[in-house]
């Protein structure tokens, strides 16, 4: 049996199993195990983990999370330019229709990106990335998303997200019995929008404002404004572009807890609404919803700068996974 | 600003009304095509192979949608516009040889294609971008794909739409880019917005 038949006939085994048990409840709320007897797990872990993460997939692509929303409705509210409020209204009544009709809000799924903690006493974590990659192909079907990844040269599409090194992903460790995975499908729309800088450490603030004023303008329209703008500073050029796309995970209504980088941020966010591009890049004020800042202390003779860009439709979802298989989606 | 609704095929006299800043809702036959579906249309027009749809007086959609097959019937479950810039450097021909009217995408294009509009009476319109469930509730049916080998975001997808909009005009057939005024209004700030943030320059 080829391997990738072995797969799916473990899949379907997996999926035949569950068709009893609690998975088949939403899961969007806290999933609790306590009815069951302690020591008697419904679903080994590497299941719990790939039905998480498919589960998670579906709630990133149709759910817009809240504080998103929260700016979306408040630019509505306050866009003084009539296209973009026309554009506002747009996104807004599309946010609703896709959670009523549990549609996908927008055709780019994006490309899978997931960020995974493993707690220090969840024991043998070696069996995610396969877990992840079947819940990737299980979530193409079932969401479904659309078929993104293709080879980066003949441009073959793989047909179900997953290719070399992807589904990519991030790696942390934690404390705990659990592990973590957050998903972020990132679209191609805001993604070819990002950019690098290695700026002259000498100017500092100066730089990095520039930097991001010049590569809003630059982008105009293309990254489906209103954006969320991800900023890393510092560390080398790799990672300053790790950074930037780290600071997406957080939530905009969320400032740096470093009071002169939340200033930042609160400052860059001002400037960039100043350039009158708007919503969709037909004018008006609310050209980004959020401006959000990770740095990490670099080599005394540089500065690199990322910037990744989010459009409007930032998605993401986190689920925490217990060890005994108690799962809670946390974001 | 007016609106004006459009039904397939679309004629050029129709399509030279609009300015920029217009509303225009579109109904009738919409064909998606995105960067490798403009390639291999140009191409086959120059090598004289067969393109296995009409474009002519219709309506191309920068789209690449999510479809599921239903027994046999494809339906679209999203299909939101995607970034036009990528396809700028083959639409003015495409304009010029296939002769669709109306373009319909999001994030603007260039001076070629703004050209090419006025001179051979086309617009180019910007739908909400990421707004795919909005869109396809406008789908009626899928008429067919065609060119699948370029896989499902690459497709034509052929499709009957009803109402399609609001889709707001940014290029005219007047020569005018309403993405560029914005665009250039935007650099024109820069500096101020520079002073504001207390940047030296």
């Amino acid at each position: 049996m080829s391997s990738e038949s072995l797969a799916s006939s473990v899949l379907v085994r997996c999926l035949t199993s569950l068709r009893s048990c609690r998975w088949q409840k939403p899961v969007n709320m806290l999933v609790s195990r306590s009815a069951q007897p302690r020591g008697v797990p419904l679903l080994r872990i590497e299941e719990t983990v790939e039905k998480t993460a498919v589960e998670i997939m579906k709630r990133a692509v149709i759910h817009v999370p809240k504080d998103i929303k929260e700016a979306l409705r408040n630019a509505y509210e306050k866009e003084t330019s009539e296209t973009g409020r026309t554009q506002l209204k747009a996104i807004l009544d599309n946010v609703r229709l896709g959670e009523s009709q549990e549609t996908p809000i927008c055709q780019d799924t994006g490309v899978i990106l997931f960020y995974v903690t493993v707690g220090s006493d969840f024991g043998d974590a070696s069996f995610v990335p396969a877990a992840l990659n079947r819940a990737v192909k299980a979530a193409t079907v079932k969401v479904p998303l659309r078929p993104n990844a293709v080879h980066p040269l003949t441009r073959k599409n793989s047909g179900d997200n997953t290719g070399t090194n992807m589904p990519y992903i991030n790696w942390n460790l934690g404390v705990g019995e659990y592990i973590e995975v957050t998903v972020m499908p990132k679209g191609a729309g805001s993604e070819n929008m990002s950019s690098l800088a290695m700026l002259t450490p000498g100017e500092g603030a100066s730089a990095v404002k520039r930097f991001v004023v010049d590569q809003v303008i630059r982008a105009g329209a293309q990254p489906c404004p209103p954006t969320i703008i991800g900023i890393g500073m510092g560390g080398s050029a790799d990672i300053a572009l790790k950074l930037a796309k780290k600071a997406l995970l957080r939530p905009i209504d969320q400032r740096h807890p470093d009071p002169d980088i939340a200033d930042l941020e609160k400052e860059l966010l001002k400037g960039v609404n100043m350039t009158g591009i708007g919503p969709m890049g037909l004018g008006g004020t609310y050209t980004s919803l959020g401006v959000n800042i990770e740095y990490a202390y670099c080599h005394t003779a540089s500065l690199p700068v990322g910037i990744n860009m989010q459009c409007w439709a930032s998605r993401r979802a986190t689920a925490r996974i217990h060890k005994d298989g108690k799962v809670e989606i946390v974001d | 600003m007016a609106t004006f609704r459009y039904e397939t095929p679309i004629s050029e006299t129709d399509v030279r009304k609009p300015n920029i800043g217009d509303s225009v809702y579109v109904s009738g036959t919409m064909i998606t095509a995105r960067d490798q579906a403009h390639r291999r249309a140009l191409e086959y027009v120059k090598t004289g192979r067969h393109i296995p749809v009409n474009f002519e007086g219709g309506i191309v959609f920068h789209c690449g949608p999510i479809a599921i097959k239903e027994g046999e019937k494809w339906r679209i479950v999203a299909a939101g516009p995607t970034t036009s810039t990528r396809m700028e450097s083959y639409e003015a021909e495409f304009i010029e040889r296939l002769k669709p009217r109306i373009i319909v995408g999001k994030a603007g294009m260039g001076a070629k294609t703004a050209e090419a509009a006025k001179k051979f009476g086309a617009i180019y319109c910007d739908f909400t971008g990421g707004a795919a469930v909005l869109a396809s509730q406008r789908i009626r049916t899928v008429k067919g794909v065609e060119w699948y080998d370029l896989g499902m975001p690459e497709a034509l997808w052929i499709l009957e739409v009803e109402d399609f909009g609001p889709l707001a005009v940014t290029i005219d057939s007047h020569g005018r880019n309403l993405h560029e005024v914005i665009q250039s209004s935007a650099q024109e700030k820069r500096s101020d917005i520079l002073k504001a943030l207390g940047v030296s320059q």
